[in-house]
This record gives structure tokens, sequence and C-alpha cells, in this order.
């Protein structure tokens, strides 16, 4: 079984700040992180690798130094990681990515077949969750979103648990596939020291344009790009929030008050209240 | 089998990476485990590294380093609740790159840069990990138990630079459990403040910086100092009391942090600054009575774990350095022998007692602990030393030796013998 995580490195939205002027980003200072999804991703392929055997691959794309998100999946106990940096690359869109990922998933796939592609549910930067499916439609395999549970796996076929908007589906496929993991797959478990001694010295696999063989150099980065962005903005600062004030029993007073005022928001549809 | 280092560090603050960039460098195998994300993001002081010691260790440091402000002042304050006695020095000796004697430095931007120095000379560092106990085999510490899954690795000998109340020192016996009274506990803030702010507040010219020890009203009176750093774009603002002290007047350290913010020494010089960062550590204060067993078999403490502070000269991240420095000393004297007893190691201990470490801990051996048992000295005298200036320095008609012996009258208050007793004990701990 080989399985092959793709990962990308992100800005930790989390302490991201939009220039209130320019309605550009603020990176100044902010970490770089492996995207969550991508970790719940590589945590996956490790656990179904210790329970069937076979080999996890990592896979990103970016700058040399996103080989830190290639590490952190060595950490999680993937085998080995490839990185593909170029500048040819740079300024892609979700189609322009997911076409030069498809060319390094083709070639790491010519020296071991593929089993199955993992990709996190989408970016915490773009948040599309396009370029799974994209890479899915170009290499003509089923394309499986927002796996919450992988629950068996034969040399044919996979079984898994898919959320929907109100529930969740129980669903079969054909391999290879390609699986995008939504967080509440797992909890990621704490690295194994060895892992980690591992990681510090791990030297990923980097090819640049010319090393992936065949590519239609027109597909990639910015000229590949047909996204165009047309407006950033922020969204508006959310107004009011009330600070009760007084003794303890006052400020319950008020609240009840407040409740009592607002019931309706507790209703529902159909007039009863919860 | 697990794989093996010729030495193990424990702790990524200024002992730990000074002893493992020393390691590497002479080509010994080191493993490095820090327990916060990055070095750095758990290490906490008030902000100012001393040249020589680093300097020793990577030569003009300075020139890539991420340092704040090199010190050209340095100013002391005997608070009272509304006025200062002010003593201090300023000179641009130590405007001058081969006289620099301080800087100012936040410290999580500067441990990391340490640690990555000393990743260059080989140095494996792994972070997030922590360090639950040394692994001792026939008496000999042979490697450490992380919390990790597989935790266990081994090395030759082990360095535990992990910091103010070492565990694993205790675990060992190294020392008990340590007293209140030989730590302290230090609140600080990092204000953001424009640089041409700071420069015209302070006096300073561009990319000079000022340091300030606050005593007495500071912590209104108990066991500590409080501080102002100025940064590049920053002020460190902090105060520090013994948990003792804590402890006896209830007070909460926040709470005393602001009284200092409130002070009108200070608030003019911190006004509109914005508040960027929280931190709060223990400091070791115990001093030369509190040192812990040095060395043992396969294993070394420096830095705070071995309480290598001296609190009256706020002198910590360099004796932390120095005595790194040393461990790595031993360390490779013991490669050479092959042997890394306690006998062998035991050089480390000698050249920490021997070196500026040692002799200036043992000067200082009572310090604390007389101003522990004796307040009056931060609660009353600095209160009447502010009220004999303002009133020397108050012209009202009364004649200058009529103020003078009215100030000696205040001072013999307490008895002529006691106020006598005080200044001598006072010289006889500070000598």
């Amino acid at each position: 079984m080989h399985i092959v995580v793709c990962v990308k490195q992100v800005p930790d939205t989390k302490v991201i700040k939009i220039n209130p002027k320019t309605n550009t980003l603020d990176r100044r200072g902010v970490p770089s992180i492996m995207n969550p999804y991508d970790a719940h991703a590589v945590q996956e392929a490790v656990r179904l690798k210790r329970e069937y055997g076979g080999k996890v691959s990592v896979l990103s794309m970016g700058p040399p130094q996103a080989d830190a998100v290639i590490k952190k999946s060595i950490e999680i106990g993937a085998d080995e990681g490839y990185l593909i940096s170029d500048r040819a690359f740079a300024g892609a869109d979700t189609l322009a990515t997911s076409y030069a990922l498809t060319k390094a998933l083709e070639k790491i796939s010519s020296a071991s077949p593929i089993d199955m592609i993992f990709c996190g549910k989408h970016a915490i930067d773009g948040d599309t969750g396009q370029v799974g499916p994209g890479i899915a439609s170009r290499l003509d395999i089923p394309p499986v979103t927002n796996i919450t549970s992988i629950t068996k796996v034969t040399k044919d076929y996979v079984e898994l648990q898919r959320k929907l908007q109100d529930g969740y589906a129980h669903i079969r496929t054909s391999l290879p596939c390609l699986i995008t993991i939504e967080k509440e797959i797992n909890e990621i478990e704490y690295a194994p020291f060895p892992n980690m001694l591992k990681a510090v010295s791990y030297q990923p696999v980097v090819w640049n344009v010319d090393q992936l063989g065949e590519v239609d150099r027109k597909q990639l980065g910015l000229k590949g790009s047909p996204t165009i962005v047309g407006k950033m903005f922020a969204p508006p600062k959310q107004e009011g929030g009330h600070t009760l004030e007084g003794t303890p029993k006052e400020q319950v007073d008020q609240l009840l008050d407040v409740l009592h005022e607002k019931r309706h928001l507790f209703q529902k549809k159909g007039g009863a209240a919860v | 089998m697990p794989e093996k280092f010729d030495v193990i560090v424990v702790g990524a603050g200024p002992a730990g990476t000074s002893c493992a960039y020393l390691c590497a460098k002479n080509g010994l195998k080191v493993l490095q485990i820090e327990r916060g994300e990055y070095p750095g993001a758990k290490n906490v002081m008030g902000g100012v590294l001393y040249k020589q010691q680093l300097e020793e260790i990577i030569p003009e440091f300075w020139k890539e380093a991420p340092i704040e402000r090199p010190v050209v002042e340095q100013r002391m304050w005997l608070l009272d609740e509304e006025s200062a006695i002010t003593l201090g020095y300023k000179g641009q000796a130590w405007a001058n790159e081969e006289n620099y004697n301080n800087f100012t430095i936040l410290r999580a931007k500067f441990d990391q840069w340490f640690a990555k120095k000393a990743q260059e000379q080989g140095v494996t560092l792994i972070n997030e990990t922590v360090v639950d106990a040394c692994l001792v085999k026939n008496g000999k510490v042979v490697g450490v138990r992380t919390d990790r899954p597989d935790g266990d690795v081994y090395a030759d000998v082990v360095v535990l630079a992990d910091g103010v109340n070492s565990l694993l020192a205790k675990q060992l016996g190294f020392h008990e459990e340590i007293e209140p009274a030989q730590v302290a506990l230090t609140v600080m803030e990092v204000l953001n403040l424009s640089a041409e702010t700071i420069n015209e507040r302070f006096n300073l010219e561009d990319g000079q910086g000022c340091t300030i020890e606050m005593f007495g009203d500071a912590t209104k009176g108990h066991l500590g100092t409080a501080f102002l750093y100025t940064n590049k774009e920053s002020l460190n603002i902090g105060v520090g009391t013994t948990l003792s002290s804590l402890v006896n007047s209830k007070m909460k350290p926040y709470d005393l942090l602001e009284y200092v913010k409130h002070h009108p020494m200070v608030k003019p010089l911190i006004k509109g600054a914005e508040e960027a960062e929280y931190l709060a550590h223990l400091i070791p204060e115990g001093g030369y009575h509190a040192i812990p067993k040095l060395v043992g078999d396969g294993v070394i403490v420096a830095g705070d774990a071995a309480q290598l502070v001296n609190g009256i000269h706020r002198e910590g991240s360099n004796m932390a350095m120095k005595s790194g420095s040393f461990a790595a000393e031993a360390i490779l004297l013991a490669k050479q022998t092959g042997k890394y007893t306690e006998e062998v190691l035991d050089i480390y201990r000698e050249k920490v007692y021997e070196s500026f470490i040692g002799k200036d801990l043992e000067k200082y051996k009572d310090a604390t602990e007389t101003l522990e048992n004796h307040p009056q000295y931060l609660k009353e005298y600095i209160p009447m030393l502010n009220r004999a200036a303002r009133i020397f320095f108050t012209v009202d008609g009364i004649s200058k030796q009529e103020k003078q012996k009215g100030i000696f009258n205040m001072f013999m208050e307490r008895g002529k013998i006691r106020t006598v007793q005080d200044m001598y004990r006072a010289w006889k701990v500070m000598k």
C-alpha cells in the first residue's frame, strides 16, 4: 500500500492581519505552519500504514523553506518526502497547482505505484478545496471529499465515511482514488522520539520543473492561472457587545432580562421553545 | 538499539546552548532537547545580556545577533511613594563597539538565534519535548527519558540546563525542594513605543540603550527589584520579589507591576505605550548557599538549574553561558580520557567556584537572607533617604547645619545602636 499525502505550508491564519488601508494580508512576523487538515491526512495515512503495511510519502509544492512541512510529516511518521520547487510554479492558482502536483505524482507513481492520494479538506489560507479534486480529475481517479473515517481498505477498494451537510454517507470506492480529509478523522498523535530525530536531518527529494519530465509550461504558475483576484476586503468588524455591571445578582437579573427580551432567538421555526 | 550521542543537553537557554555549541564545535555528537515550541518560547529574563561571556563563544556576535540596544546608561532608583533618590552612570565609552558592556535583548528572538548558531555547529535540536527523567545505570547517568513514545535516548554525559527549579537535578538528589525564599517571581511586560519617543524620554542617541533598576517602594519595601529597560521599539518593565515575600504579604505579582507602572517616576516614561506581551518566570535567588551538587557520574548541572544567578547585580544569563562553557570544557576533557565519572567531570565544579561566578556568589552569599530578615533596609532606610534629600534640598530659611542635625536625628530614631548595627551588617554582606 502506497499512500501519498499532498501537504501545504500556509501562514498561520490565527495570527494573520489584514491591512485595513490596502486590504492586503499583512504577513510580517506571521509564522508558517502545515495546513492543519493536511496534518490529519498524514496522521491517517500513518495509521493505515500501521494497520495494513506499506509506505507513506508526502508531496508539497513551495519555496525551499517549505521543507519544514515535510519534516513535520516525517515527525508524524511519513517515510519519505518530495518537494517541487521552482520559480516557474510561483503565483499558481488551484488549477495550475493541481497540474504541477499531478506531474509530480505521476513521477512518484512511475517508481512506486500509488494506491491512494490524501489531501486536506482545504487549505486554511485559500479555503477553496479545489486542488484535491483537481488532481483526481487530471489523473482520472475517483475523488472522495470530506472524509471523516476510513473503515476498511482492501487491495481493490476502500470504505469510508463522508461528511454531508446534514449527516454522513458510508461509501465504497475503487482504488486508486483521491481522498480529502476532515479534522475529526483522528487526533494528531504525540510523535515518537525516533521520528523527531529522523526529521531533524531529513532532506526531502527536491525537483525543479525540468525534473518533472514532460511539462506544459503554459499550464504552470501565474501563466497557467485563470483566477484573477478582483477585490479583497476584510469582513466588517462586529459591532455591539455589552458588559453587565453591578453586583453578581444584579448582573444575573439583567442577563435574564436580556434573554427574555431575545427569547425569539431560542425558538424553533415551529414556535416551540428549545 | 536507540541512537547514542556523546552529549545530551536538556534545555535550550543560554547555559544549554553555550554548552551544546562548544561541544559540537569540537566535534562531539550533541543532542539538545527543549520543551518549548522553539528555543526562547518559554524563557524569560529582564532583558540584559552582558557581552563578554558570549563573545568568548561567538566573537563579535552583536553584529548578527538580534540585540535591541547596547546599554550606555545604568540608573538606579531608590524609590519612595512619590519620590526617588537617583544614582547612575552614563558613558560614551560603553557606546563604542570595543567597549560594549551589555545589551538589551528580547529572549524569544535571541534564544532562537543562539540555538540556530549551535545547530550550524552540528547540534541536533529537538523542540516540544519534555525530559521526564535521567536514565541511571549502576549509579551513572547514561541518558534521558523523554515524554514521547520510544522516548529513551542515550549519551556518555547529560547536561542539565533545564532552568530554575530543575526537577531532573532534584530527582538525582542534587538538591532539596526549593524554598520560597530562594526564588523570585518576576512578572514583566513588553510595551511597544516608537524609537523616537524612547530616545526623547530616556535622553538617548539612536541605537543606544538605558536600564533602570528600582528598589524600595517598587516592591512596596519587600525584597526584590523592579526594572525598566529600553529595547529598539519597546520597553521591558517588570518587577520581581521573592516568592516568600509575595506569600507573606499576600501581594499579587501583577498588582505589584500595575503599582510600579503607576509610580510617578515611571508613569511619564511609559505613557501611551502599548502592551504587547506579558511574561512571568521564576528567578533563582538562593545564591551561593543554594548551589546544588553540580556534578555526578555522567551528569553536569549548569545555569539557572545550578542556581547561578547574582540577584544583586542582575547577572544570570552571563553566568549561565559561562557555566555552559565550563561544562563543555569538562566534557571535552572527559572525552579525551574516555571516562565520564564524577571525578573527571569535577573540573567543572572547580572552574565554576574558582571563576567570577563562584567568587561573586560567595561575596553576596548572605545578602538575600540578610535583606529578607531585616526588611528595614528597603522599608525604612530608603524612605528615610528620600525624606532626608527632600529636607536637605528644600530652601526654607532653616540653616543647613540645623537640617543636617535633623536628618541625623531622623536616622538615629531607630536607636543609635540599632542604626550602627544595621550599617555594619549592610557593609558586611556587601563588602
